[in-house]
């Protein structure tokens, strides 16, 4: 929708350009889905363009994979499949696009928006956070004057659309590190309706046989890791999340019931851990639900039936 | 570096903050829509560079130096010669992908990229475009280029059966396409504020300050400062204001409802309710406007439930209105109507029963979520007539309430509608009318008022809320001994459709089903929430909910079959259908009885889908599914009662073509088509060969409006009158002039046949031109005697006992719409039905929070199917002619939603032994349902 309220769009990477009623500008998907008046209690009235920022959107190395803020979600969905990537045993990312077809977002929303912006609108169900939470992945933030922080994805949601950003911060980048792009991973995940908005969104990751990670998004307000020594068993695994998520920090919303979200997370939990517990390769890539990818063969579609007599 | 639109550099460049959705609008490319505004329906797909965007989220300085296509450049920009289409427009034409046609341009904005990978997932690649009216079957079929026509052997094709007439080309029967297609699929259609460009420009705008309190009186409006604003032209508020009350529902007696509503009120009874209007000379200086009005309330008490409003001391929404003057059941208990009925004893009913089914049965707000947004432009021409253009289903009605509020005649009020982007009900009130006829009466000066989404959610209307406490009895032999009521109806803080609403539902749910004894308690009542208001079904699909559902418990109680105990019950031609009146009402005939053939219909496709499965292996779902099957039936008289008008003109134009004018509007429901097609059946031509006009108060005298499924059985009715009188006129005339009889005259095509040889239209026209004669008709229909008309739904699902997962194996409707006069269209009403029906059933719901107010007010908050989400159903019709309605067809828009809903919850009722008796039946609650009846496993390690 117009922001008719903004005054001038200022091409700036530069944190000390911000001032009170300024807005980071990246693809504008959701300040422009949102509009002027839903990010305070003053309208804004600056955008801050990053626009002509020319960060490389993503830089593979042997250490791991660099996202720019800017980089777009449709130049992250070709990831896996680019020459950048072609030749590395990266099965983390595996994720990429299983977290992308999270989105309740269509693919050509993708073509605008970004990693930085779905990390700084900090919803429970922002896939990009579960990605690159569910890796590991530590984000660069610069801040006026020339400085700069970097804080693990996992603790830069602190809750629903809720982050550590302080005025004027500026996320400049996310980097996952090798260590978990070469793990083993698993994704699970649960919404209300076909394809649409996560309730419970789940990734496991085995680093080198030695440790699992659990990372819980959507159905929490924030993201929540567990990290396990070997493979848990299903008590000690149950007794981390007892521990880990108190009832309050289930997500309540139009998505999902706090109480079914929680149920989700125990067992989804546990269908993570006997795959990772199962040898590699013996379950594929499973993933719940009939949401992603579209497999032939498992239930019939609904309606397949009458499709296919071409009616 | 300017914006490159369609191959031409723009003129101008794009405001800072401003959308290129807008933008594109503002340079006249009206084919971008609006649905939502915020990225989630793809009705402003446009190409940047040739990549697929959502106009409405793409800030449109980032297109500076980019080249933009729209729909109006699409062919072109593909390649296509002079006045050809794109092939994706022509396939979306050809298969009529679209009913409303909103969503369209996005469609094929959106298609025309696919490649065949992307085709063949459809879900995920068209989860971005939202189309409320098709259920999305006919827009699979345009975007893959599959047969639009089903072969009519095929299974559940919507192909009318045996018994029905053989189609005439072109006339009744036949698949004819849309008059507007060609328009809709090129973007040239013009919904209400598709306007050109030097008309846009000239435009005031109108925005409106909305109540924070659920309920407060307003102490003062400071417009000092808004006035201040540059731009703002004027402030309007309740000083401002006509004094006379009114209802915004719209009804052809405006006493069906009650006078409880001001154009702008001093007192605000809901959050979201317009408190002052701002105009000024663009969208933004209004919104400021509003902003820097300071408005003073004095807030009152608030009641939020209606079980809570009936309480003796509860907070009174209305109690400053008297009664009779306001035609209010009971302003001091905020009940706006009621109803007390019974038929012989439920006392002595149960009494005889073996079984009795108790339960409370709740459905929930659910919104239109038409893709057009309420919108209308109002001016004063040099006449000094006041012009309004508006999106309605109800253009006649408004100038009628417009006149009662305005204190104007008839004749200096002049109102029409463009093509209509959706209405499903929302379009049968006055919310934006009244507001920019006051401005522009004022100011003297165009002004438009268009709502944006989030206002549709929390300020317009929604179904009414419906908490029914049933209580029914059945014999063991499978008779039905009484069916006891109490039914409490939310109508929000206004008491627009209460009355009907309650009345209607409490209707054809119970006279579908013979019963000795009946009691109904009703009450329709005020709380401070959004108000509610028409929704297709109107009251009938929540009753049905609880009725069709109480059906099944009491079968299952007695051990019968469901479909068999509906069968022992059900009315039968020549029943009396009684509900809580004695007798029946006089003007309902069985004009033509389906219901049988309905059930069986429905009985037999489920057992093949069941055999399907079987045979190709796929019955065993595994142990964490359970499959089961349920359907369930309704009824609906094919016309509203106490009077439904309509008025046509046909006549004969120079050019040997024929001209209708209809007073109903088109909004998606095809009315158009099959007027045209009625017409040309009458006039032995092509439906392509009548132009059908519509929904202008200039045109004819007088329509009630396209409401209550009236569009084909009341107003083309009046249509068919008009052309069979055309034709004895012209076959007449043509004897006349040959000197011949009349029964030698034979009407065919473009041409009347006079003892053998043809004589062309054209040179007949001339002739009659040429004496003074106007080969001219009129045909009038007063909505009486109605019909009534069935529907039939059953379901196959499959529920997943781990995470609550549902899946539709199966969908299967069957139609009793007597004769079908265009079978592809009257399959896409059924489609689209079921799918808004699906949305109800399972995740839609408008929440009010515990201070009263909306909190689901995006469509990211409030999910309406998308493709993803619907399945394709099975359509069948019966074989009926019906003795009423027009060459035998019966209505049949609204009621393919009533019967969804019911056979869902049946079906997972039979699956899983659980009864949900709640709306909307989503998988978190259908999980905690089986959690709750011990049938989920492996919950040792959760919590308890």
């Amino acid at each position: 929708m117009d922001m008719n309220t903004i005054e001038a769009v200022v091409p700036t990477t530069d944190p000390a350009q911000w001032r009170d009623g300024d807005a980071w500008l990246a693809g504008g998907t959701v300040l422009f889905s949102y509009g002027s008046y839903a990010f305070g209690p003053q309208p804004l009235k600056r955008l801050l363009d990053l626009g002509d920022a020319g960060w490389t959107p993503i830089t593979v190395t042997d250490d791991g994979i660099e996202l720019a803020a800017t980089c777009t979600i449709a130049q992250l969905y070709g990831l896996p499949v680019s020459p950048a990537a072609a030749g590395r045993s990266m099965p983390g990312l595996d994720l990429v696009r299983a977290c992308c077809d999270s989105f309740v977002a269509s693919f050509k929303v993708w073509n605008m928006s970004t990693v930085g912006g779905n990390l700084c609108t900090s919803l429970p169900a922002g896939p990009i956070i579960s990605l690159c939470a569910g890796l590991d992945g530590v984000a660069t933030v610069l801040a006026p004057g020339g400085a700069s922080r970097t804080i693990p994805v996992a603790e830069f949601v602190t809750g629903d659309a809720k982050n550590c950003l302080a005025p004027g911060e500026l996320l400049r980048s996310v980097r996952l590190p090798a260590s978990a792009l070469t793990a083993r991973v698993a994704f699970r995940r649960l919404s209300l309706s076909n394809l649409g908005r996560s309730g419970v969104l789940l990734i496991g990751r085995l680093d080198g046989d030695a440790s699992v990670t659990l990372t819980v998004t959507a159905a929490t307000r924030r993201p929540v890791q567990l990290r396990f020594e070997g493979v848990p068993d299903t008590d000690r695994l149950a007794a981390a999340l007892d521990d880990a998520i108190p009832a309050e920090l289930y997500h309540d919303d139009i998505h999902g019931l706090p109480a079914w979200r929680r149920d989700m997370t125990y067992r989804l939990a546990e269908e993570i851990r006997t795959e990772l517990a199962a040898p590699a390769g013996a379950h594929g890539f499973p993933v719940s639900g009939d949401f992603w990818p579209p497999r032939a063969g498992a239930a019939p579609a609904p309606g397949a039936t009458t499709f296919s007599k071409g009616a | 570096m300017a914006i490159e639109i369609n191959g031409t550099a723009a003129a101008t460049g794009p405001r800072p903050g401003q959308c290129l959705r807008k933008f594109l609008r503002e340079q006249g490319n009206t084919g971008v829509k609006k649905g939502c505004d915020g990225g989630d329906c793809g009705a402003c797909t446009v190409h940047v560079d040739g990549t697929p965007v959502h106009s409405c989220i793409y800030p449109a300085i980032r297109a500076e130096g980019h080249a933009v296509t729209t729909i109006e450049g699409l062919a072109a920009a593909a390649g296509s010669r002079d006045g050809q289409l794109h092939p994706v427009q022509q396939q979306f034409m050809e298969r009529q992908g679209f009913q409303c046609g909103f969503c369209t341009a996005g469609m094929v904005m959106t298609a025309a990229t696919f490649d065949d990978e992307q085709r063949e997932n459809l879900p995920r690649n068209l989860k971005g475009n939202l189309c409320r009216c098709t259920g999305y079957r006919a827009i699979a079929d345009a975007v893959c280029g599959a047969a639009g026509h089903p072969d009519p052997a095929g299974q559940g094709s919507g192909i009318a059966g045996e018994g029905q007439p053989d189609p005439e080309p072109a006339r009744l029967g036949d698949d004819v396409p849309a008059p507007a297609s060609r328009a809709v699929v090129t973007g040239a259609a013009r919904y209400t504020l598709d306007v050109p460009r030097d008309q846009q420009q000239a435009l005031l705008h109108l925005k409106i300050l909305r109540s924070p309190h659920a309920h407060a009186r307003v102490v003062s409006i400071d417009k000092a400062a808004a006035l201040k604003v540059p731009g703002v032209v004027a402030v309007f508020t309740h000083e401002d204001a006509p004094e006379q009350l009114f209802s915004t529902a719209q009804h052809e007696l405006f006493t069906d409802d009650p006078d409880d509503t001001r154009v702008l009120d001093d007192v605000a009874r809901f959050i979201g309710q317009r408190v002052a209007a701002v105009v000024a000379e663009s969208v933004a200086a209004a919104e400021a406007g509003v902003r820097a009005l300071q408005a003073e309330y004095a807030e009152l008490p608030a009641v939020f439930s209606p079980q809570e409003a009936l309480l003796p001391g509860a907070p009174l929404v209305h109690g400053d209105k008297d009664a009779f003057a306001a035609r209010i059941s009971g302003p001091e208990r905020n009940v706006v109507a009621e109803l007390h009925s019974e038929l012989g004893s439920v006392a002595d009913g149960f009494a005889a029963a073996d079984f009795i089914h108790e339960q409370t049965y709740e459905t929930q707000r659910v919104q239109h979520v038409a893709l057009e947004t309420h919108a209308a432009i109002a001016s004063v021409d040099a006449e000094g007539r006041l012009q309004v253009r508006t999106s309605s289903q109800v253009p006649f009605l408004v100038r009628r309430t417009l006149c009662r509020v305005f204190g104007l005649p008839e004749d200096k009020v002049h109102v029409v509608a463009g093509r209509v982007g959706g209405g499903f009900g929302g379009k049968q009130e006055v919310l934006t009318e009244d507001l920019v006829a006051l401005a522009a009466l004022k100011l003297e000066r165009p002004v438009q008022l268009e709502l944006t989404r989030t206002e549709q959610f929390t300020a317009t209307t929604t179904r009414h809320p419906f908490t029914i406490k049933l209580k029914a009895g059945a014999s063991k032999e499978g008779l039905l001994t009484a069916l006891q009521l109490d039914v409490v109806t939310n109508t929000g803080a206004y008491g627009n459709h209460g009355p009907g609403v309650m009345f209607h539902g409490c209707g054809e749910s119970l006279a579908v089903y013979n019963c000795a004894n009946k009691k109904v308690d009703a009450h329709s009542v005020y709380t401070n929430t959004v108000p509610a208001g028409a929704f297709r079904g109107y009251g009938l699909s929540q009753m049905i909910f609880a009725i069709e559902s109480a059906m099944d418990e009491l079968a299952a109680g007695i051990g019968m079959d469901p479909l068999e105990f509906r069968r022992r019950n059900m009315v039968r031609e020549g029943d009396h259908m009684l509900s809580t009146q004695p007798d029946p009402e006089e003007d309902v005939h069985y004009g033509s009885y389906g219901l049988d053939q309905c059930l069986d219909l429905v009985r037999d496709a489920l057992d093949r889908g069941k055999a399907r499965y079987r045979e190709a292996g796929l019955d065993d779902l595994g142990p964490d599914w359970m499959v089961g099957e349920g359907a369930a039936l309704s009824m609906i008289d094919t016309v509203p009662p106490r009077g439904h008008f309509a008025h046509s003109r046909l006549r004969l134009l120079p050019d040997g073509t024929y001209q209708a004018d209809v007073g109903t509007a088109e909004f998606g429901n095809g009315t158009t088509t099959v007027h045209a097609q009625l017409a040309a059946t009458a006039l032995s031509t092509e439906a392509s060969r009548v132009a059908v006009r519509q929904s202008d108060t200039d045109l004819v005298e007088h329509d009630t409006g396209a409401f209550g499924s009236a569009g084909t059985v009341v107003a083309g009715k009046a249509t068919l009158a008009a052309a069979e009188e055309l034709a004895v006129r012209i076959r007449a005339f043509a004897a006349g002039i040959r000197q011949t009889q009349a029964s030698a005259c034979v009407l065919d095509g473009d041409a009347v046949v006079v003892d053998g040889s043809p004589v062309a239209l054209a040179d007949l026209a001339q002739a009659a031109a040429d004496a003074g004669v106007e080969l001219a008709a009129e045909g009038r229909w007063g909505g009486t005697p109605r019909s009534v008309a069935f529907n039939v739904h059953g379901f196959r699902v499959a529920v997943n006992r781990g995470t609550g997962e549902l899946k539709i194996l199966q969908s299967v409707q069957a139609a009793d719409a007597g004769v079908v006069v265009n079978p592809r269209q009257c399959r896409g009403q059924i489609e689209g039905g079921i799918a808004q029906a699906l949305g109800a059933t399972l995740y839609e719901e408008v929440v009010v929070d515990d201070a009263g107010r909306v909190t689901t007010d995006i469509l990211r908050q409030y999910h309406i199917p998308t493709f993803a989400d619907v399945p394709r159903s099975e359509v069948y019709f019966a074989d009926t002619n019906d003795k009423l309605g027009p060459l035998g067809a019966k209505s049949m828009s609204e009621s393919p939603f009533n019967p969804v809903a019911p056979a869902l919850a049946n079906a997972i009722r039979n699956a899983t032994g659980v009864r949900f008796a709640s709306l909307p039946i989503a998988r978190d609650r259908i999980y905690l349902g089986l959690k709750g009846a011990g049938l989920v496993p492996g919950l040792e390690h959760v919590p308890a």
